[in-house]
Order: C-alpha cells, then sequence, then structure tokens
C-alpha cells in the first residue's frame, strides 16, 4: 500500500491541531467570562455572580486541562511532521513560539492555581486578579501563535540566505501585515464561541425551569454579548478579507469561487466549484456584490484563480464551502444578538419558547465556525507553507508515509477516548447546574489545573467533594468484592 | 561572541532537560513501580504524593523541545525525524497518563483501565525516553543537514538497554521519593524495591559504560586519551562512591538521603554522557555550532529568558515548598 506522506501529515496534523484549537478558543472566552462575573460579584457583592463564576470555572478547568495535554503534541510535531519546515522557518518563527512559552504557560500555570483552588483561601480581590491574570495569559498565548501563524501567511522582517529565513526587523516579523486582523478576529471568535454557549446553556436551564434566576442572567450576559461581538466580527472579517485580498489574492478567488481575473465581480452564492474544469456549476450568483463586498465599488476587479497556474491553487471547493459555513454561521449569530435584544427590550426574552429552544442549540455553532475559518485560512494558503517562500511539499520531514499513517490511526484512537470522555465530564457538569458549585474547596492545596478538573468531573458524577474519594471509594469497592 | 552564544544555549537546554529528566523522572517512576502495589489505598498515596507536580514537571518538557527548536532548529529538524515513532509514542503516552491521574479518580470504582493507562503510559514514556536518549548517543545518518535513516534506526540493542535502564532510573527515583514522601506500606514497598532497582540502574550505567567507548571511537578517545582521563576518572569513582552511600543509607533508614543520592546519582550519569558527546548535539555530524540559530534569534529569547526563567523556578519552588512534608495514608488532596 501506498501513501502520500505529504497528504498524511497534513491531514494528522489537520487532526491533532484542529482538535486542540477548540479548547484554547473556550478558555480564552471562558476565563474572561469569569474574570467579569468575578468582578461583578466584587462590585454588587450579589451571590449569584460568584456562583456563576464558580460553575463556569469548573468547565473552564476541563477545557483548559485537554487544551494542554493537546497542545503539548503540537510543539513537537511542528519537528517530527515538518522538520524541513522548522529549519527553513525557526531562526524567525522559534522564538515566537519561545516566547509564547515563556510569557504566557507560565502566567497560566502560575495564576491558574488561585483561580481554580483559592476560592477559600485568599480574598475576592485576589481570585478576581488571579482570574484576570489567566484571560490575559490566554490571550498572549493566542498573540504569539497568530503572529508564527500571520507570518506563515504573509512573511515580512525576514531575508533568505542559503535557503534559510533571517531575521532582520523583529517589529516586522512579529506584527506580520495580515496578524492585527487575524488577532483581531481569532479573539472576538473566542468571545463569541463562548458567548453562544453560555446562551445556550442559560437557553436549556429556561426550557427546563432550573436554576431560572442564574439562567437569566447567563441569556441576559450572553445576548448582550453576542449583540455587540457579533456585528462587530462581520465588520472584522470584512477587513481581514480586504487585508488577504491585498496579500493572498488567490486565496480570495478560491473562497469566491471566482475563476477568471476577467469576469465580472459576481458575488456567488452557491456553486460546485470543481478544479479541473476551472468553473463552478450549479451556480447562484449575485451580480455586482462580489465587487461590492471586496472593493466596496461596484465594477471593481479582482484577481481570479487564473492569475496563478493550476498547481499554485488551493483546493477551491473546499474554501468555497467552509467560508460559506463560517460566514453563515455569523449570520445567524448576528439574527441571534438582534432578535434577543429585540425581546429583551420587548420583556419577552425569558418567556419567547422558538428562541430559547433555538438558542440552546447553538453551543456548536461557534466552534463550527472557527474550524471552518482555520480550514479556509490554512487551506487557502497551500500549495504553500508559507506564503511564497516555502511549499508544502517542500517543509516536510523526510518520513515514511507507513509511519505517519501508523501514528495516525492511534492519534484519532487516543484522542478519541481522552476527548469523548472528557466532553462527558463537560456535559455532566453542565446537567448539574451552578447550584451544585457551591462547596467546599477539597482537602489539601492542589494547585495543577487537572487536579480542579478533576474535582469539577467528581461533581459531575454527584460525589461530594471535601468529602474525599479516600474512604467513601474504599467502601464502595469493599461492597462492590464481597 | 558568536561562538559562545550556542554554547549558553546548549547549556540553557541541557538543564532544561535534566530538570525534566529529575522532575518527570520521579512521577513517572511512580507510574512504573504502580503495578507492584498491592492495595487499593497504596495506589491512592502514590498517586497523591505527585498529583500536585506533575504537570509543571511535564512543562520543562515543553521548554526542552521549544528551546530546541528556538536555538538550534538544525538539530531539531534532524531529531525530530530521525525518532519520529519514539516520540509521538512518547506524546501519545504522556497524554493517557496525564489524563490518568485525574480520570482515574472520577471512574472510579470501575478506574481499573485508567490504572493500567498511568501505568502502561508511564512506562512506555519512560522506555521512549531512554531509547531516544541511546539511539542519539549511538548517532544519527545525517546527509546534507537532514535526516537520512529509516523509520526504525533508532531501535538497537543499545537503544532497548538504555530504554531499559532509563526505566529503571525512573522506578528508582520513584521508589526513593516514595520512602522520602510517604509513610506505611508504600515507605516499605519503596524500600524494598530501590535496592533491587540501584542495582539494576548500575549494571545498565556500567554497560552503557563500556559499551559506548568500545563501539564508538571517539568517546573511547575523549575518556581514555591523556591527559583527558586524569580530569575524567573521578566521574565513574564518585558514581561507585554514591551507589554505596544510597545502599548505606536504604539501611540505616534515611528517608530523604535516598532521594537525593539517586538525584546525584542521575546527574553524574548525565554528566558522563555530555562528556561523551561535547560539543556534538546530533552525533556524530552535528555540533551546537552546526546547528545554531543566528545569534539575532538567539539573543533575542536569551534576553526575555534571562528574566522570566529566575520566575518559573521560583514559582516551582513555592509550589515544592508548599507540598511539603509527608503524605500519610487516605490523606489526599483528591
Amino acid at each position: 500500500m501506498e501513501f502520500d506522506p505529504v497528504l498524511l501529515a497534513r491531514i494528522q496534523f489537520a487532526f491533532t491541531v484542529s482538535f486542540h484549537i477548540i479548547f484554547p478558543a473556550f478558555t480564552i472566552g471562558l476565563s474572561a467570562y469569569v474574570t467579569v462575573l468575578l468582578m461583578l460579584w466584587l462590585k454588587t457583592g450579589d451571590e449569584k455572580f460568584h456562583r456563576l463564576a464558580r460553575f463556569w470555572t469548573k468547565i473552564f478547568a476541563v477545557s483548559f486541562a485537554m487544551g494542554v495535554v493537546s497542545g503539548i503534541v503540537l510543539s513537537y510535531q511542528f519537528g517530527t511532521n515538518w522538520s524541513r519546515f522548522s529549519e527553513f522557518s525557526g531562526n524567525v518563527i522559534g522564538p515566537l513560539i519561545g516566547y509564547e512559552v515563556l510569557t504566557a504557560f507560565y502566567l497560566e500555570a502560575t495564576f491558574l492555581g488561585i483561580m481554580l483552588f483559592g476560592w477559600n483561601r485568599v480574598p475576592p480581590w485576589l481570585l478576581t486578579l488571579a482570574s484576570a491574570l489567566v484571560a490575559v495569559g490566554t490571550a498572549i498565548s493566542a498573540f504569539w501563535i497568530l503572529s508564527a501563524n500571520s507570518w506563515m501567511q504573509t512573511p515580512t522582517g525576514h531575508e533568505i540566505r542559503d535557503g534559510i529565513a533571517y531575521p532582520v526587523d523583529w517589529i516586522e516579523v512579529i506584527f506580520s501585515p495580515s496578524f492585527p486582523y487575524r488577532l483581531a478576529h481569532m479573539l472576538t471568535a473566542a468571545y463569541l464561541t463562548t458567548a453562544a454557549v453560555v446562551l445556550a446553556v442559560g437557553a436549556r436551564y429556561l426550557l427546563a425551569g432550573q436554576h431560572v434566576e442564574d439562567a437569566k442572567t447567563m441569556v441576559r450576559m450572553a445576548v448582550g454579548m453576542i449583540f455587540v461581538t457579533a456585528p462587530l466580527q462581520l465588520v472584522i472579517g470584512d477587513l481581514h478579507g480586504l487585508n488577504t485580498l491585498h496579500h493572498q489574492p488567490v486565496k480570495v478567488a478560491a473562497m469566491e469561487g471566482r475563476w477568471k481575473s476577467d469576469d465580472p465581480g459576481d458575488f456567488v452564492l452557491f456553486g460546485i466549484p470543481d478544479q479541473d474544469a476551472e468553473r463552478n456549476h450549479a451556480e447562484i450568483a449575485i451580480p455586482y456584490a462580489g465587487s461590492l463586498i471586496l472593493t466596496h465599488t461596484l465594477d471593481g476587479k479582482y484577481p481570479g484563480l487564473d492569475s496563478v497556474p493550476p498547481d499554485e491553487r488551493p483546493p477551491v471547493a473546499n474554501l468555497f464551502f467552509a467560508f460559506r459555513l463560517m460566514v453563515g454561521i455569523g449570520l445567524l449569530l448576528i439574527a441571534t444578538g438582534i432578535a434577543g435584544a429585540v425581546l429583551w427590550w420587548r420583556g419577552r426574552l425569558f418567556e419567547t419558547n422558538w428562541f430559547l429552544k433555538g438558542a440552546s442549540y447553538l453551543w456548536p455553532v461557534g466552534f463550527i465556525a472557527i474550524l471552518a475559518g482555520w480550514f479556509v485560512t490554512e487551506q487557502g494558503r497551500q500549495p504553500w507553507l508559507v506564503y511564497g517562500l516555502l511549499k508544502t511539499a517542500d517543509g516536510l520531514s523526510p518520513v515514511p508515509g507507513a509511519s505517519v499513517f501508523g501514528t495516525l490511526v492511534l492519534f484519532v484512537l487516543v484522542y478519541g477516548i481522552v476527548f469523548s470522555t472528557g466532553i462527558y465530564f463537560i456535559n455532566r457538569l453542565i446537567t448539574k447546574g451552578p447550584l451544585g458549585a457551591v462547596a467546599a474547596a477539597p482537602a489539601g492545596l492542589p494547585s495543577r489545573p487537572l487536579s480542579a478538573a478533576e474535582e469539577a468531573a467528581r461533581e459531575a458524577t454527584g460525589k461530594e467533594p471535601g468529602q474525599g474519594p479516600g474512604k467513601e471509594i474504599r467502601d464502595e469497592t469493599r461492597e462492590g468484592r464481597t | 561572541m558568536e561562538w559562545y552564544l550556542p554554547v549558553i544555549w546548549a547549556g540553557l537546554i541541557g538543564t532544561a532537560v535534566a530538570m525534566y529528566v529529575l522532575l518527570d523522572g520521579f512521577d513517572l517512576g511512580i507510574g512504573i513501580l504502580f503495578p507492584f502495589a498491592k492495595k487499593e489505598e497504596e495506589r491512592d498515596v502514590m498517586m497523591n504524593s505527585v498529583a500536585p507536580f506533575w504537570d509543571g514537571n511535564e512543562t520543562w518538557l515543553i521548554l526542552g523541545g521549544g528551546g530546541l527548536w528556538v536555538a538550534f532548529p538544525k538539530a531539531y529538524a534532524v531529531i525530530m525525524p530521525a525518532f519520529y515513532l519514539p516520540v509521538i509514542g512518547m506524546l501519545l503516552a504522556l497524554v493517557l497518563r496525564g489524563v490518568s491521574f485525574e480520570f482515574r479518580w472520577v471512574a472510579k470504582p470501575g478506574h481499573k483501565w485508567w490504572d493500567i493507562a498511568f501505568a502502561g503510559g508511564s512506562t512506555v514514556a519512560a522506555f521512549l525516553q531512554g531509547a531516544i536518549l541511546g539511539g542519539l548517543v549511538q548517532g544519527v545518518n545525517v546527509v546534507d543537514g537532514q535526516y537520512a535513516g529509516g523509520a526504525f534506526d533508532w531501535l538497537t540493542p543499545f537503544s532497548v538497554l538504555t530504554g531499559l535502564a532509563v526505566v529503571a532510573g525512573y522506578a528508582l527515583l520513584g521508589a526513593t521519593w516514595l520512602i522520602m514522601r510517604t509513610s506505611g506500606p508504600t515507605h516499605q514497598m519503596g524500600k524494598a524495591f530501590a535496592p533491587v532497582l540501584l542495582l539494576l540502574v548500575l549494571a545498565g550505567m556500567a554497560i552503557v559504560s563500556l559499551w559506548t567507548p568500545y563501539s564508538v571511537e571517539r568517546i573511547a578517545e575523549r575518556w581514555f586519551s591523556l591527559p583527558n582521563f586524569y580530569f575524567l576518572w573521578p566521574v565513574p569513582a564518585v558514581t561507585a562512591l554514591v551507589a554505596i552511600l544510597i545502599l548505606r543509607w536504604l539501611k540505616n533508614g534515611h528517608d530523604a538521603l535516598p532521594f537525593i543520592g539517586t538525584v546525584v546519582l542521575f546527574l553524574l550519569g548525565y554528566a558522563g554522557l555530555v562528556i561523551s558527546t561535547v560539543p556534538y548535539l546530533v552525533p556524530p555530524h552535528l555540533t551546537f555550532w552546526d546547528t545554531a540559530a543566528a545569534p539575532e534569534s538567539q539573543i533575542f529569547v536569551l534576553i526575555g529568558t534571562v528574566f522570566l526563567l529566575p520566575l518559573v523556578l521560583g514559582y516551582t519552588a513555592f509550589v515544592y515548598w508548599i507540598f511539603r512534608g509527608k503524605v500519610a495514608p487516605g490523606e489526599g488532596y483528591h
């Protein structure tokens, strides 16, 4: 059996990085949300905010733990799967990853302990400060990672000598042209995604008539957040798109399904792109809309896929559909924000069943949009690994396809088990609700993220914390044996 | 100034790897010894004795791997593909054992599979780390700065030996950790296992010390040429002395000294390997200087490291201080 090593290495990396991104995206948003709840608690003294902050902190702990274990893998996969890329770009983006470890990982690790286990041990202001620092740490982490990624998309501040990139200007390396847009787009996506989860959980409780007071607070905060950030995300996305048009026009052409540069600037609403025939089947297009969106004029021209030879084009259909999926979800969230705001204004937010019912299903949409967006931007870079400088096929490790295939199977297996277990615990926590969250801290002073995940998960399975599993469980097993 | 930057970075990464081996070594060792505990409560105590530390310990692995890419991208680009299978196997083993720390408690009483994942993951990770080390010492086939070997080049009788030696070594760290940090049955278990493990480790060290100079001329020359031999003979001599001291401390019932002695033993073994391979980062072809990142890149990160690494060390020390003292049976933080 013959394996295509490039494709396999890409699938493996896409699999591990896609799994990983779900959790950081959620924890960036969730740590910020918990911080806001704690600040409200500090300001108003309302116990409701305290209760909510504790509830979401437990879900944060489980998500953070899964982000950590899946993240360690990635720091080695650059080398295992893309060694020639590591060598090519190590001088330039290696330091960005180095700074991520030094500035973000340790900041998070230090204050996470207080955030997760400090509830009964430190004053509220310190707890709030620790949560804020964790939220800042996750955002700093995003800063460096997106900086490195942006350099791969729009490299600047370097020079190539003997086939290796060398830094010339660090500011230009870190702040490459697409970086500000990508960072803003991703952070907003993280906050929006989290707001959608909070809304869905709140709506679920309201429909079931459980934890009503807490659920109303969640729904109100989430609707407010979505009402503001969803339209904002559209604006940022538009700016990001214009930036991409300037620096990576072929990517935009693939997103739009635009084959010929000379065609009028129609916006293709639907179609089935055919890479070989170089055209769309079953196309439905809106005249002038493409020009209007991309050049902000009616007859503006922009490049089509024919501006580069066929072997330098990204997989058009993937980009075309993933882009539409992302935008569709964005529009759905804008509509949700507006509908929620109108209902709130009329005082019917908590009584309108169709809205709550719809909202309760929204929890995964943000994650789907984030993955779709990353598929667009990463596949849109193909066939380049570092845009215009290094082809993906040239960045590959000299590793046999069979090795990559074998480990890919293992990754799918292990991640499947570990992550489905983790997600099962998160769902149990949500089912249990905020009331169960206020409880005594466990004995001792654990300070690592996974220990809090355990505490949270134990609550999810209905065992009382603080009781200590030791005795209780020994009794259980003894009974089990007899 | 360009010649000493790679040396500073080699020192930094060497330190990160040593920190990792010692710190994650004892908690992986707990996992290796896990199946030998007779009772449920003993396993609980064993796990509780390392639970607050393990993932801080593993952060050094990220620093080691990330640091290698930052400072020596060409070495990173050779080592990772050369050890593709053991590196990914190790990472997956670490994922499995890492989550076992928590899932095991949640799954109780049906936690058998997470016990197996914890013990199996720890043992596999330790073995593969040792095998990678052995493969690296033996040498990596490099042509034009790229790895030019097969998927299983790393798997040799020698690397199997170093893999087993590291399993025994981590288990020894774990056993002496149990002596130091627990009392009751697990303390006794540590005492029972430590001498046997110590002998296994010494045997491993002795075989490696004879095998490497015998099979690699460069290493023989490093150790046995004059005047090197005058300076280097104390390394094996002190190792033997420390081993005798550990045995005596074990017999006399010291709590902390066997662990500290084992740490010294590890550092001596590590020093021996460093002496054998310096200045090669990827023996026998690539040195620190061959594989170094551009000086401007090394300086850029070094500046940050100077300020941030002390902070990291301080935090690590703080966590260990918070959790000082013995873990009594039945009294865990869980």
